[in-house]
Parts: structure tokens; sequence; C-alpha cells
């Protein structure tokens, strides 16, 4: 290829409240205390990564009925912890995952408008379309959008937003003390949407932030989820992180991109990966199966398959073999609040591959759960490790990846101790920060918006394309 | 009846208690125009960072954040379309969390609207300040009956009135905090050898059903470190003296003489009473007081008259207006801590001159008369306070330690 080689794009995934995360290792801190936060925060920031990333939740998981136990639980408010990680970082993107479906568009464009004031341009969305009654339960108006509507209502809370954010074009605080003008223009933040799901004017009352509007993150992988990013997002957040199912997903996304006037550098693929380091491959393959049994205990293989049946499988050995009853075809209620139970949309096929793979290997419960999800991404010394990433993004299955470590808050110390500077050797990596926003870090091109001539909203964009 | 001139606080010590509300570059409309203001850094964190900072420095309980989701107006409930007055401001919540780290002691109390709010958002942000800055979050709670505000939402009428609100207020705190509860401080347990990470049972839904709302809980967040963070709110008038009875820790109110302030310590006392719930609630009144200090009174009024000047009109607020010295201040705050208030609540009327001359004026004058801490005392809001970290209403009663509040009556 002679092309330039491209240059990665990484990111911190704070540990979350799922398996991945091995909270019974001694080194496992809080995923509450602040200074758990500071640590990874400053960790990514010292290997110069673009951002900090943090998932939510608004409902605790439960399983039969009850609340999740086996798993880490509860985490902070994103706002709040990213701003007060504004204080304690300079240059790193702080990335929050907000509903479109349990917030109000005015609300959560202050919200995010303010977080860009006061970490000087590090904002970042990703815009999450969860829409069950079972999350509603936590809010106000309950469950009350059908799931065929999570998408509509997704894009047109983003393109109102963008029309809060670009309500103010940066120019009309003057505040001029001997002329006593403080804003040039008393239409500051004016602004009328009218759709659908929101009928809202006056006038936004956040001026212009550094990067104007906040970066867009998408993550969902249906058709409609793929449209909205091609349509509105800088950024998707991905679970393809191999080389095939990579590449496939950044080609069928990038491929839409024409369609809605844009070109494939508009919008960054970044699946979410997972890592094992060691001074050998051979060690870190070791070091990885132990960190696999830590992540899938006896209890924790019996919850994954009550998952894909359906039904109550408390009665059965881990260490044993896999029911012989089918999965319950009803809808599923055994596991509530996770995005994993959208994985497995035919539980029969699943469980047939299931016990197919556990016959011909002889695999006990827990060594099947262990061997069919969540294996590592990238396992072995920091050499090979640099190598596939780099591999995976010169080859478009990635413009670069969401790490996910297994361990707070130190979980990332060792990445950016051996891995970071041999990215940098190779010139596939930034040694320094070279701008101020992550806009900036991202190589994106300054947000659209009133003061930039002919530029069109999400909404004008998407609405000349219909 | 009690007298009316015994101290609100729990505490017997003459001791007053200190907060200062931040707003833009003050709260005189002209404020930005004065020297230091710097109106073109208003947002920026470090225009924040150093208020806070210096209400540190003086040792103050803690500072409020204010806040409105439209742009500040004049009006009533409309925008007023001026332009000689600082307009936009960023969220109350992410400024405070914003300066967390960058303080210490100095409690931080943001503004929530909570009629265009969800409180299960409110109570976790709330719990995730205080878990960022070791202790120290509280909350001012609004009703907002604006008709811009509710234009704003496009979700209710601006017209359900001020009852309506004011009830839906105590729903709304009540929910905020049942969820800080719905974890017991012992949830979280690692239990290596059965795989638990908490023990559920120390987890609680709050099954909350209002008329309005229902809200089923446990919070995403963990209980935060002062257990309730102390509400607050402002009683305009006696209308809100139930809801500061039904739901605060902290009230806020504007009486003008120290007769007013006989007169809203009976009825707040008497609001208390009424309620029959938590006889420690407020636990304080404060007293509103925007203040215009000099060295001397005439230095004091000649700049409001300046400010007054530069805006076209005289300073109108709905709290009283003290122009004098430090000196003078003090005077009169011992005055109405006499008369049964237990704090106040500044508004600097420009912040750039009257915030430090609250803490470096007013202050040590308070301190040479023993009403005030030469030092931080407690390491929490609600330890400045004299309040003790609440037992959990959810807590098994075995486990619960006994209340001090409860002990005493
Ligand atoms: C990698 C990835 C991470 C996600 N993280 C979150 C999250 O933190 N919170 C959330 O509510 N939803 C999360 N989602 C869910 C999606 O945003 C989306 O709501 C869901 O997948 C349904 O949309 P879909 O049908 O397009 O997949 C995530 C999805 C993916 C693919």
């Amino acid at each position: 290829m002679n092309r330039p080689l491209k240059q990665i794009h990484l990111a911190a995934h704070f540990p979350g409240v799922n398996n991945t995360t091995v909270w019974s290792d001694p080194a496992a801190g809080s995923h509450i205390e602040f200074a758990s936060f500071t640590h990874f925060a400053r960790t990514a920031e010292r290997a110069k990564f673009d951002f900090l990333f943090l998932a939510e939740g608004l409902r605790l998981r439960e399983q039969g009925g009850r609340i999740h136990d086996l798993d880490v639980v509860g985490r902070p408010d994103t706002f709040t912890v990213l701003a007060a990680l504004a204080a304690v970082t300079e240059h790193l993107g702080l990335t929050g995952t907000i509903s479109s479906t349990f917030n109000e568009p005015y609300e959560v464009a202050r919200q995010f408008a303010s977080l860009d004031h006061l970490s000087g341009g590090r904002a970042a969305w990703n815009v999450v379309t969860s829409w069950d009654a079972f999350t509603g339960e936590n809010f106000r108006r309950g469950g009350f959008l059908p799931r065929d509507e999570r998408y509509a209502r997704a894009r047109e809370f983003l393109a109102t937003a963008h029309e809060l954010f670009d309500s103010w074009d940066g120019g009309e605080i003057l505040a001029d003390q001997d002329s006593g003008v403080f804003l040039r223009d008393a239409g500051a933040g004016a602004f009328a949407h009218r759709g659908p799901h929101f009928d809202i004017s006056g006038h936004f009352n956040v001026p212009r932030s550094p990067q104007g509007r906040p970066v867009i993150f998408q993550a969902g992988d249906s058709e409609e989820g793929r449209e909205f990013a091609a349509a509105d997002a800088d950024a998707v957040f991905s679970r393809f992180a191999s080389l095939e199912a990579g590449r496939a997903f950044y080609a069928d996304v990038k491929g839409r991109l024409a369609r809605y006037g844009r070109t494939p550098d508009e919008l960054k693929i970044l699946p979410a990966a997972t890592f094992v380091l060691g001074d050998t491959d051979a060690e870190a393959r070791e070091l990885a199966r132990e960190v696999r049994l830590k992540q899938v205990s006896g209890a924790t293989a019996i919850a994954y398959l009550e998952h894909v049946w359906n039904r109550d499988l408390s009665g059965y050995d881990p260490d044993g073999p896999l029911p012989e009853v089918d999965p319950d075809p009803g809808e599923n209620t055994i596991a509530l609040g996770r995005a994993s139970v959208r994985q497995f949309r035919d539980p029969f096929a699943v469980a047939k591959e299931w016990r197919e793979l556990a016959a011909a290997r002889n695999l006990s419960i827990r060594e099947l759960v262990i061997e069919t999800t969540g294996r590592q991404s990238f396992i072995g010394s920091p050499a090979t490790v640099a190598d596939s990433i780099d591999h995976l993004v010169q080859e478009d299955a990635a413009d670069g990846f969401i790490l996910v470590p297994h361990l707070t808050p130190g979980g990332l110390d060792a990445f950016a101790d051996t891995v970071v500077p041999l990215l940098q050797e190779r010139g596939v990596f930034r040694r320094e920060y070279t701008g101020r926003t992550l806009r900036d870090h991202l190589g994106l091109r300054e947000a659209p918006g009133p003061a930039a001539p002919g530029a069109l909203t999400a909404s004008g964009r998407t609405a000349a394309h219909r | 009846m009690p007298s009316p001139s015994r101290p609100f606080s729990l505490s017997p010590s003459p001791a007053l208690h200190l907060a200062v509300a931040l707003d833009g570059a003050g709260w005189h409309p002209a404020a930005w125009r004065e020297p230091g203001a710097e109106p073109t850094r208003l947002f920026t964190a470090a225009h924040w960072a150093s208020l806070v900072a210096e209400a540190e420095a003086g040792l103050l309980d803690f500072v409020t954040f204010e806040d409105s989701l439209a742009l500040q107006s004049a009006h009533p409930t409309e925008s007023d379309g001026r332009t000689d007055q600082v307009r936009g401001r960023l969220d109350a919540v992410l400024l405070a969390a914003r300066v967390a780290p960058l303080t210490r002691h100095v409690g931080l109390v943001p503004s929530v609207i909570a009629t265009h709010t969800e409180p299960f958002h409110v109570s976790k942000a709330v719990a995730t300040l205080d878990h960022v800055s070791g202790g120290r979050a509280g909350l001012r709670v609004r009703i907002s009956g604006r008709a811009d505000e509710a234009r704003h939402f496009g979700r209710r009428s601006p017209d359900e009135g001020r009852a309506v609100l004011l009830d839906e207020a105590a729903d709304h705190i009540e929910v905020v905090r049942r969820l800080w509860d719905s974890w017991e401080d012992d949830a979280e347990i690692r239990d290596v050898a059965t795989g638990r990470f908490i023990d559920r049972d120390k987890l609680h839904y709050i099954g909350f059903e209002g008329r309005r709302f229902s809200v089923k809980g446990p919070s995403i967040t963990p209980r935060p470190p002062q257990g309730q963070p102390p509400v607050s709110a402002l009683a305009a008038d006696s209308a809100a003296y139930p809801l500061l009875a039904r739901a605060t820790d902290i009230g806020y109110v504007t009486p003008r003489d120290t007769d007013e302030v006989r007169v809203a310590v009976a009825g707040v006392r008497g609001a208390r009473e009424a309620a029959g719930g938590d006889p420690g609630r407020p636990a304080h009144l404060f007293g509103e007081l925007t203040v215009f200090l000099g060295d001397t009174r005439a230095a004091a009024v000649r700049r409001l008259q300046r400010l007054d000047a530069a805006h076209g009109s005289a300073y109108t607020s709905d709290a009283a207006v003290f122009t004098g010295t430090p000196v003078h201040l003090a005077d009169l705050l011992l005055e109405w801590r006499a008369a049964g208030l237990s704090g106040f609540r500044l508004r600097p009327g420009v912040l750039a001159h009257d915030l430090p001359a609250i803490t470096r004026g007013l202050v040590p004058e308070l301190q040479r008369r023993r009403a005030f801490r030469r030092s931080y005392e407690a390491s929490s809001l609600r330890g400045l306070l004299g309040l003790a970290r609440p037992a959990n209403r959810y807590a098994t009663p075995a486990a619960a330690p006994v209340p001090a509040r409860a002990a005493r009556a």
C-alpha cells in the first residue's frame, strides 16, 4: 500500500459493570471513589490517549427478578464525574454515554455545552437509545417509548440539540465594560423546534462552547443504528475488533457516508477492545486464561447460560454438561437491564451451536462460556499487541480502539508504559498532543454552525436526503 | 411556644454559619462593569475556581451556584431581551463538580430546578458530587413557574400554580433522598468466596408512588459519603414554609429587618411543628442579604450609586440590601442571629469586590467576636453545619446507630 500510514486513535474505557471487570483481584480498587477515576484518566493522558469513555445504564441489572450481584455494581453520574475529571486533566477528551430516551434536549444540550466550556473543548456524547420499560420505571415518564421509535427519537433529539448548540454563533458576547453592551445581539440563543418528539422554543442559555458542538458518538449495531451513525455521528463505538468482522463493519458504515455528503474520514470507527499483556506471548496467553477464569466464575457461567436459555438454571453444575432442556422461546425476562441480551438474537441457534461445540471439545458449562464469550481482543507481548493494533488500523478494520481494561484503576498502566511507546516509534501514534480540543485529537473538522456559511444542521442534512 | 429568639441551630453556641451565593459577576445587574469583573471570563473554569478558592480561604461553610433553565431575565415569566446585563450561564452541578477537586473544605451547593428535572438524575448527580468532593455536596432546590422555561421543555403548562409546584418539589426531594439511602453503606462486600460483589439485601427499591410520578430505584450510584447531603431551599414567603419543614435541612428566608426575622423564625418553626415529621427540618434557617461593602458606609453607598447609575435604575431585590462596612454587617448579622437565624447566605453585589470583602473583612470581624470558626473543624458539609451523619432509613434497625436527633428528643 502506498497511502500514508494511518494515525491510530486510542481511548480508555473506565471498567464497566459487567464481568469483563475483575473485582476479585487484590489489585482491584474502587469503582466509585474519585481517586480511581483520577488515576485512570491521568494514565490515559500520560499515554496521550484521545479520550476517556464512560458507559451508562440507568437501572441496575437484574437476573431472575433480583439485582445481579456477581459483577461490579454501581457507578457515578456521568456528567458530574466528567466535569470533575476536567479539573485533573488538561488534554484528554471526556466522552459520556447519555440516553436520548430518558432525558430532554434542553437539559442535555446545556450539560454538554457546560462540560465543553469547563474542559476547554474536550466534551463528547455517546448517544444511546435504550428504550426499555424496565429502565423507564426510574423516570417520571416511565417506559413511554416503543422500541421501533428509539432511533426516531434519538435523531430528533440530536438534531434539536444541534439547533440549541448552534443558536449561539460565538460572537455574541461583547462584554464591553465602557459602553455597557454585554450581548451584541438580543436574539442570542433563539431557537424553535417543532417535531413529533419535541415541540420546544425559546432561548438556549449557554453561549457557544469551544468545540461548538460536542463530538458525537453512536453505539448500536442495528440497521437504523448504522444509518444514524452515517448521518449524524463523528465516531462509532462498535463491537467488532477482529480483522474480518471489523473490516466488514468499517466498510459498511463508511460506505453509507456518501449519501449524506460526507467523506470517510469524517466518521471514526472505534471498536471496544480488551487486552492482556505479558513479557512473552506465551506468558500473556497464560495470564489471559487466568483472567478469563476470574471473569467467568461458575455462577457467572450459569448466569450467561440463563440469558440464552431464558430460564432458571441455578440447579445446574457449572462444571458439568450443558442442559438438555431447550431455551424458553418467550420474551427474555431472565436478565434485565443489560445490552448483551439483545446480542443473542436466536436463542435456539445459539443453544445448538454451544451444544455442538461443548460435545466436540468436551467442555463443561463454565469452560464453554469462557470459550464463547468475551475472549480478549489483544493477547501478547507489547510488541505483538502493538503489531496487531497497527495492523488492524492500517487494514481498515478500525481507526483505533476504545480499550477496556479488566482492572480498576491500574488496568491501563502497563499498556501506557509498554505498548504506546512502540506505537509512537512506528510513527502511528502521537508523541505529544498537537491540539487542544477533542476534535483536534480525532482529526475532525470544526463543528458546523451558524458561523460557517452554507453549513447544514444535522436535521437539514438528513431531511435533504429523505 | 418556643421563644422566637432561641437560635434556630441545634448548637447552643453563638457562632453563625456563612454561605455565599455565586452568580455571574455578582448580584447587581451592572456588576460585570466593575473593575476586576473580567466579564469575558464568566464561562471559564478559571473564573469559578478563583471564586471558590476565595470562599474557602475565608473558611465559609459553603457556596451556592445559581441556575435556571432559561436566560436570566428581570421579567417574571419571560425573557426580557436585555443586552446590557450578563446573559447565559453554565450548569450548576457541573460547575460545582469542576471546582470540587481544586478545593478541600468548602461545601458545594448547586441549584436544581425540580419542576423540569428527573429526581433520579438529580439524586445520582449530587451523590456523585459528594463522592468527588469527599463529602462536601449539598443541593438547593428551586421550582419554576416561568413560561419561558416551560417552553424549553414542552412537557407541561406553566399555569399549574405555585402550590402544586411546591408540593411536587417536596416529592422530588423525597425521591432524591430515598435514592441516596437505596444503598446501605456496607452493601459492597466483594466476597470472593461466594463470587458476590454486593449483598443485594442491602440494596433497596424505593417504590415511590406520588400523585405526579413514581420511581422504582435503587439508584445506580452508591450512598454518598455524607449519607444525606444537606438539602436547602429558599422560601420567598410563608407559602413555602411547609416545603422547608417537610424536606430541607437548610431554609433560606428574606426578612428586611429584625422584626421580620422574628416573624420568619416563628413561621418556619410553626410549619415545622405542623408538619409533625422530622423535628430537625429544617435544622438551619439562613437569612439572605445582598451586600455592598466598603471601608466606610459612605464608600459603600457611593459604590451602589455608581452601579445603579451604570444600570440606569436603583437596585431592587427580593432580599434585604445591605450597604456599609464589614463591621456594620457583623453587627447586623449578630442581631439577626440573636433573633433566631442560624446563618446567612450572602449575595455579593459585585463578586470581584464584595466576595473578598466578606472573606477578608467580615470574617475576621466575626472571628474577633467569637462568632465564626478560625479553621475548618470538619471535613464534610454536614460536619460544618453540625449535622450528624444520618442512619439509613432502609437499614435493619439492629444495625442502625441511634440517630443523634432522636436521642435528644
Ligand atoms: C459497543 C457498544 C456499547 C454500548 N454501550 C452502551 C451503554 O453504555 N449504555 C447504553 O445504554 N447502551 C449502550 N449500548 C447500546 C446501544 O447504544 C443501543 O442502545 C442498543 O444497542 C440498541 O440499538 P441497536 O438496536 O442499534 O443495537 C452500546 C452498544 C454497543 C454496540
